[in-house]
Formats: C-alpha cells, structure tokens, sequence
C-alpha cells in the first residue's frame, strides 16, 4: 500500500511574527522556518503504518520555493522513501497560492502515483484554513476522515477517531481515503543523525506546476495584514480578596 | 443578497453555533434562509423558524444525514447552492469539516474564521495564530464563509417567523463513502464552553488528572465551563474537547480564569478575546501575565480552593 502525505514548509511555531511595514504580509526573510507541526504528525503516523507492515512506501510532496525541499528531507528522515517538489512562483503563506489551488496541483499528482491514503495536516499554521484536506477529498470524490486521534486500518477499511467539539467520534471510511490529523494522534519522533545523512541519497523529483495543468490564480485578493487589537497588560493584585474585590466591584463580572 | 446559513443541530436541539452564523448572515442582507439537514428534524426547523432575521427554513430530513456525514451532505448541498450568493457555517468542527468539501465541488476558495464583514466581499480573518489579522476581497460568484462564533453576538431565539420548507428528498441516496460508528460525548452538566459567560482553565501545572478537579470545584461554585491549555490536555489532565487555542476552541467569555496557564501564543489565539482574563500562576515572568487583566502570583494548590471556598 502506497501513502501519499503532503507537507508544507511553514514559519516555525516558536517564531513570533513580524508583519511587513507596507503590510503586504508576513517578514519570512531570516526567519526559521520548519515543517507544519500537524503535516510531522502525518509523516510520523505513515511511518508507522509502514513499519506495522500495513504501508509499503511513502511518498511525501511538497509545493513551494525550491528551499520547501528542506523539509521533504526531513520527512524523508523520519522513513519518508521519496520526495516530490512541486515549484511555484506564489508565496505559499498568504496572498498566493490558496487551499483550493493546492487541492487541486495535489489531485494531478495523486492521480499519477495513485495511492490507497492520504494523511495530512488538518491545517497548517501559518493561514490557519483547515481547508486543503477536504478539498482534495471532494475533488477525488474520496471520503474524509478528518482531526484525526487515531487511526486504525483493516484490509481496505480505515477505522479513525476523530476530535469533534462534544468529545470524540469514531467513522470507518473506505481506502483510498484522506485523514487530517489532529494534535492527539502521535508524538513525531526525532530524525537520528545517520538517518538525517541517509534521506540526503533519497530520491526526490522536481516537478514546475506550470506543467501541472492547473489554474493557480489567486481567487481571494489580500487588501492588507494588520495587527491585531493589543491587549493592555493588567494589574498584579495582593490577595484573593484583593482579586474578588476587583472582579465584582471593577469588573463587574461576577 | 441570498443567504444560507448551514445549521449545526443535534437533530433534537440547533446549535448555539448556529444563531452566531445566523447574526453573521444579517451583516450581509436581509434574506436569509438556513438549512436544517439531519434526520428527524421537526423540533430543530421550528426552533429555526422562530430565531430572529430568518426568512426561510429549508429542511432536508432524511435518515442519511442523521451524522452530518459530509459526503453526503456536500454532494447534496452543492445541487442547489448557486442559488445562493453566499454560505455560512459557524466555524466550529462541524463546520470545518463540511464547508471546505463543498467549497471545492463549487470550485470556490472558502474563507475561513471570518471575523468580520467588511461588505459583501471583503473580509477580516486572523491568520498566524491570530497575530494577523488579514483582510481579503473574493472574487468568487459564490461566496463561502466559515464565521468565527465568537466574533458576533448571538441572534435572539424568538421573533422570528420564517416559513419552513420540506424538501423533497425522494431522489437523494447514499454514496459508499464513510459510515458513523460511534460519539463519545463529554458528559457535563456544565455550559458548553464555546458559548460559557465563565471559563476556567487549566494548564500543565495541575500535574494530574486527579488535580484537575480543583478546577472543575471552581467552575462549579462559579456555574463556569471548563477549559484546559494544550500541555494539560496533551498530558491526559483533561479532555480533547476542553482545549482552548489555535487549533482548539476560540473562546470569549465575560471572564476567563487561567490557572497554571503559561500563556504559549497558541493558548493566547484562543482566549485573548475574553473580556477580563484572570491569571493564577507561580511564575511571575509567566508570558500570561502580560495578557491578564487581574494577576494573581501564587500556588495555585494553595490559591484555588482559597478562592472556591471565599467565593
């Protein structure tokens, strides 16, 4: 069974960001930049599919700059077995490519490489949509196991678990099928310095998605990125009946 | 202007979710028609009826969308969603999980998180875990829109009269896709957080699942929700469903208390909305304190039941 898992390359989740003075978007030059946490989750749980014996290879693909290659190794040092690197000229964060652009160019190459599951990231932190998992369902006419917790599969049925708002839900979804992942569902491991050296000799293929065949226009047009409202900072009270006092008698909250 | 708002129900109840959606949709016209689908639905299209600024009920009552299974109800929805210039759904998991597969059968790039309508095609979202907030024109013919539950007051549950609409559901069949097994839902006498005018939180520094309770004895003296920081949640304190942040629930409360909470950016993208936010924490460098409106340096072990017990 093949596993197909999309990665982005995304502002690490420790950097705090800087928007640009002509507010055109976000500061990305010298900034660390790392693989989406949700998409290291999806990496990991298809690796461990493969080292269950269930997955016989992964496939990670990656659409940016030609520096987005960075983190097709690193996936490919988890296990990945080989990389894709879809180049575009847009900027991948905000204001370019958008969810449904890259729904589309991840369609294209699925359909190539004609895996029996996708995992992915539920959302990747930088425009936080949360979108791009179940737009490429729909547009394979696949079903969705999204916010995945756990995942269990069974000949050519996935059982998954899924976090809702209420609790948890559990669906079962025929293969081939897309996951997204959730926070819960693993702990990636740390890639080993000699696996860090052999995903360097892995294979991995360059692909312009001007060949691809897809309309990349943007639909959404960004006006401007703004801060958000600040927060003044409070004050430290004494006491506990310091704190009731001033949340009954200031505040009025209670 | 058309609008559809997509109900988020239980198929007994509509969702609190729903009636944030629905104050969304009055920002941006007047005609306003929301879509109960699920199976046996009667109580949830006549509550739907009476909210106020609905025009029209649609109800799609049938046993195939009992679990709001969006295969289903995205090859559905998509049929006759042209009619309309813009959907909504409340932003909620619910949401998230259907609104995007339909947005892709529509060929239309959604818009998640919305917070704001500036007019009929430009909107405010926050982006980088809420430290941006981005303002973005569609160009799209329909417009699909996740709304940020928090960001618009809910509308009035009476008031309203909108007719309702059975749909005919006669030619409408499953597909193999997936199938529903079970819901393991959070038993809780408590307000449901999303939608709690109190939440206390809990973080890390509970140390167990035992500790824990203090918080919850907290919430209850207060008739508040209880929430929890990702580490808590990580570290088996707390339930899934109790995470508040980025990727978990985006909460506004009147007043949210943060107990053993260190205040990471993604906890804060989550409840730095809230009215007055009350910080209980050892470390007085902890980042929270910059966020809390009320700082309180202390054990919490020691702090918390003080405060139960004085409140």
């Amino acid at each position: 069974m093949k596993i197909f898992v999309p990665v982005k390359r995304a502002v690490d989740y420790n950097v705090k960001i800087r928007i640009k003075p002509d507010a055109s978007g976000v500061e990305l030059t010298n900034v660390k930049m790392s693989m989406n946490p949700f998409d290291e989750i999806a990496v990991e749980e298809a690796v461990r599919l493969k080292e269950k014996g269930i997955a016989t290879e992964i496939v990670v693909v990656t659409i940016g700059a030609s520096a987005a290659q960075d983190v097709l190794r690193t996936a490919m040092a988890i296990g990945a077995d080989r990389g894709i690197l879809v180049t575009t000229p847009l900027a991948t964060d905000l204001g370019g490519l958008e969810p449904l652009a890259v729904a589309k160019l991840l369609t294209k190459l699925i359909e190539k490489e004609n895996p029996s599951l996708v995992i992915m990231g539920k959302q990747s932190i930088d425009d936080d949509s949360n979108q791009t998992g179940q737009m490429l369902a729909a547009l394979l006419g696949w079903p969705q196991a999204t916010f995945a917790s756990k995942v269990e599969i069974a000949g050519s049925v996935a059982t998954v678990t899924r976090e809702i708002d209420g609790g948890l839900e559990t669906i079962s979804t025929p293969l081939p099928t897309i996951i997204t992942t959730d926070l819960r569902l693993n702990t990636p491991r740390y890639a080993s310095l000699p696996n860090i050296m052999k995903a360097k000799q892995k294979p991995l293929e360059t692909i312009d998605s001007s060949t691809l065949g897809v309309d990349t226009t943007p639909r959404l047009k960004m006006l401007t990125l703004a801060e958000p409202p600040k927060r003044k900072g409070g004050i430290k009270v004494a006491s506990i009946d310091d704190l009731i006092d001033k949340l009954k008698n200031e505040a009025k909250v209670i | 202007m058309s609008i559809l708002v997509i109900a988020e129900h239980t198929n007994l109840i509509l969702r609190p979710s729903t009636l944030n959606a629905i104050s969304a949709a009055q920002k941006l016209g007047t005609d306003i028609s929301v879509l109960i689908a699920g199976k046996t639905i009667s109580s949830v299209t006549d509550a739907a009826a009476k909210c106020d600024g609905v025009t029209k009920v649609l109800a799609a009552d049938t046993p195939l969308f009992e679990h709001h299974m969006p295969e289903n109800m995205a090859t559905y929805i998509s049929g006759f969603a042209k009619t309309f210039t813009h959907i909504l759904v409340p932003a909620t998991a619910f949401g998230k999980n259907l609104l995007p597969r339909l947005a892709a059968l529509l060929d239309s790039q959604m818009i998640s998180d919305v917070i704001e309508i500036i007019s009929a095609d430009t909107f405010k979202r926050p982006v980088y875990a809420g430290n941006a907030i981005a303002t973005v024109q569609s160009t799209d013919s329909i417009k699909l829109l996740s709304v940020r539950t928090t960001a618009f007051d809910a509308v009035s549950v009476t008031g309203g009269a909108a007719s309702v609409e059975n749909l005919d559901m006669s030619g409408v069949t499953a597909n193999d896709k997936s199938t529903f097994i079970k819901a393991e839902l959070t038993q809780s006498a408590r307000p449901e957080l999303t939608a709690a005018k109190i939440i206390v939180s809990g973080g890390r520094a509970l140390g167990s699942a035992e500790n824990f309770s203090i918080i919850d004895k907290l919430a209850d003296k207060l008739g508040a929700a209880v929430g929890a920081s990702r580490a808590a949640v990580d570290a088996g304190y707390a339930p899934n469903d109790y995470q508040v942040g980025q990727t978990g629930k985006i909460v506004a409360p009147s007043l949210y208390i943060a107990v053993g909470i260190s205040g990471a950016i993604q906890h804060l993208a989550g409840m730095k909305d809230s009215k007055i936010i009350v910080a209980i924490n050892k470390d007085p460098d902890a980042p929270i304190f910059q966020v809390a409106d009320y700082g309180l340096v202390a054990d919490l072990f020691e702090a918390v039941p003080a405060l139960t017990e004085k409140l």
